[in-house]
């Protein structure tokens, strides 16, 4: 690896001060299974780095019913796979941490390294994104606040400047009978990155109708998307195979996918298709209603 | 970049180094520390050769960089067996011939370790996801689940 300079602050406050002292060439460095493969293999050569391992406010999960669940942003996709209430609760989160590279990988890697190397295959955004998830994001004017959707801008670009540090994940309480699905397709089980992944939340009413409606599409765009379109046609539906086909279509149309090693256009489109319909089933499954045939 | 000094706790002794920051724990516990148990395969956190127990934890120290160990508790293949005594997982893959080259071995014990640790009786379907993160290019995994297996049911 390259030189570099090397900095360690104990707080997000002089995290944020050394980013905006020293200016452009720095890089962030929290678990670095992404960074560090990236300065060893992809020409990444930054000046110098602000590593977060000392900043322990990143740190810890925390839950109450009104405000929700907080991941501060340094917390290991490890802990999130095992947090027995993520588990009860928010299934989907640990279904996606669980993801993440091996048990080795998942001992280092962090939430907010998932999301700011904004990866279109990150596995634990999905997740995230149909949870209606928000962002807290510190820099040097200040904190601010944005849905985890929009801080995507393309492969590896987020919304966040130089200078910022992503702090927490925020995720509201889930209302009863809703659940949250993602799967992803993979040629291997273990240790790959997903050629398409669709992550789902619903949300029943007391007639069974679908009331809330989440999708979110991985490896098919350049960001993680949020299929809006098929979010709008499930409202409103009684959970049926023939609701889940059309909107696995509707999905299908909404990816904007590319020809790459791992799969063609063609191939992702109907994997989407494929996932959307799985994910829906087992969502429907998962909150307790059987599926009109 | 100015070389720094870094004190790591590896296997409970406490060590001091001076050296650049830019370089992995695995290589410094390697060629600075001389415990060339630890192996490195790809680099790039791919095939767990280099896997050590942090805070008993394991983790890929090819992708860990020095500084970023600092004060934790760190496990080599070197401080699993105590007092000369093999552990009963270091026992079972002599006795199973669960190795061929070895070089994903050092890798495999620790990860092995971690998982009896935490789960002292796991499933054929645990053992193999457990050690899903460290690749073997020779055996073909078979032995090496039976010894874990072994070493499980005399623990
Ligand atoms: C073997 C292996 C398998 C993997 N498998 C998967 C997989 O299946 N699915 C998947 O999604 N990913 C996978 N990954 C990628 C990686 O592990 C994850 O994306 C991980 O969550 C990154 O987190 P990190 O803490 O290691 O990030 P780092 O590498 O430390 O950082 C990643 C990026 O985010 C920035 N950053 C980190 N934290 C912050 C913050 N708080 N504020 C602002 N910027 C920040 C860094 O500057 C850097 O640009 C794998 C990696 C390896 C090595
Ligand atoms: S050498 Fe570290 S994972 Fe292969
Ligand atoms: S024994 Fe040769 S790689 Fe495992």
């Amino acid at each position: 690896m390259y030189r570099f300079e090397y900095y360690r602050p104990t707080s997000v406050a002089e995290a944020v001060a050394l980013l905006r002292e020293k200016g452009e060439g720095g890089k962030i460095l929290a678990g670095g299974t992404d960074l560090i493969p990236q300065m060893k293999e992809r020409g990444r050569h930054p000046k110098y780095i602000v590593s977060l391992s000392l900043v322990k406010e990143l740190r810890g999960i925390s839950f109450d019913n009104g405000d929700g669940l907080k991941i501060g942003a340094g917390t290991l996709m490890a802990q999130v796979a095992e947090h027995p209430l993520i588990n009860e609760r928010f299934n989907v989160l640990a279904q996606g941490a669980e993801l993440i590279g091996s048990l080795q990988t998942m001992n280092l890697a962090t939430v907010g390294g998932n999301v700011c190397n904004a990866a279109p295959s990150a596995d634990a955004v999905p997740a995230f994104i149909v949870m209606d998830s928000e962002v807290g994001i510190v820099g040097p004017g200040g904190s601010r606040t944005m849905p985890m959707w929009q801080v995507f801008e393309g492969p590896g670009r987020t919304a966040l400047k130089p200078d910022e540090i992503l702090t927490e994940v925020r995720v509201p309480t889930p209302t009863q009978n809703s659940a949250g699905v993602y799967i992803r397709h993979c040629p291997r089980k273990e240790l790959d990155i997903a050629i398409a992944g669709v992550g789902v939340y619903l949300g029943l009413d007391s007639n069974n109708t679908i009331s809330h409606a989440r999708v979110c599409l991985a490896s098919v765009a350049p960001v993680p998307l949020r299929a809006t379109k098929t979010e709008e046609y499930l409202v409103g539906k009684q959970p049926s195979e023939a609701v889940y086909e059309q909107a696995g279509q509707i999905a299908s149309g909404e990816a904007r996918p590319i020809t790459d090693m791992r799969g063609s256009a063609e191939f992702r489109h109907v994997l989407v298709k494929v996932l959307a319909i799985r994910c829906l089933r087992q969502a429907v499954d998962a909150i307790g209603v059987r599926t009109t045939r | 970049m100015a070389k720094q000094s870094f004190k790591l706790k590896v296997n409970g002794s406490e060590y001091e180094v001076y050296t650049e920051p830019n370089r992995p724990l695995l290589d410094v516990v390697r060629e600075d520390l001389g415990l060339t148990g630890s192996k490195e395969g790809c680099g790039t956190g791919d095939c767990g050769a280099c896997t050590m127990l942090l805070d008993g934890a394991p983790v890929t120290t090819c992708l860990v960089l020095v500084g970023e160990a600092e004060n934790r508790d760190i496990t080599t293949v070197e401080g699993i067996a105590k007092n000369g005594v093999l552990h009963p997982v270091q026992a079972a893959f002599v006795e199973f011939g669960a190795l061929q080259c070895g070089f994903c071995i050092p890798g495999m014990i620790v990860s092995s370790v971690a998982l009896l640790d935490r789960n002292p009786h796991p499933t054929e379907a645990e053992i193999r996801y457990g050690i899903a993160g460290n690749l073997c290019r020779c055996t073909g995994y078979t032995k090496i689940v039976e010894a874990i297996q072994a070493a499980s049911s005399r623990m």
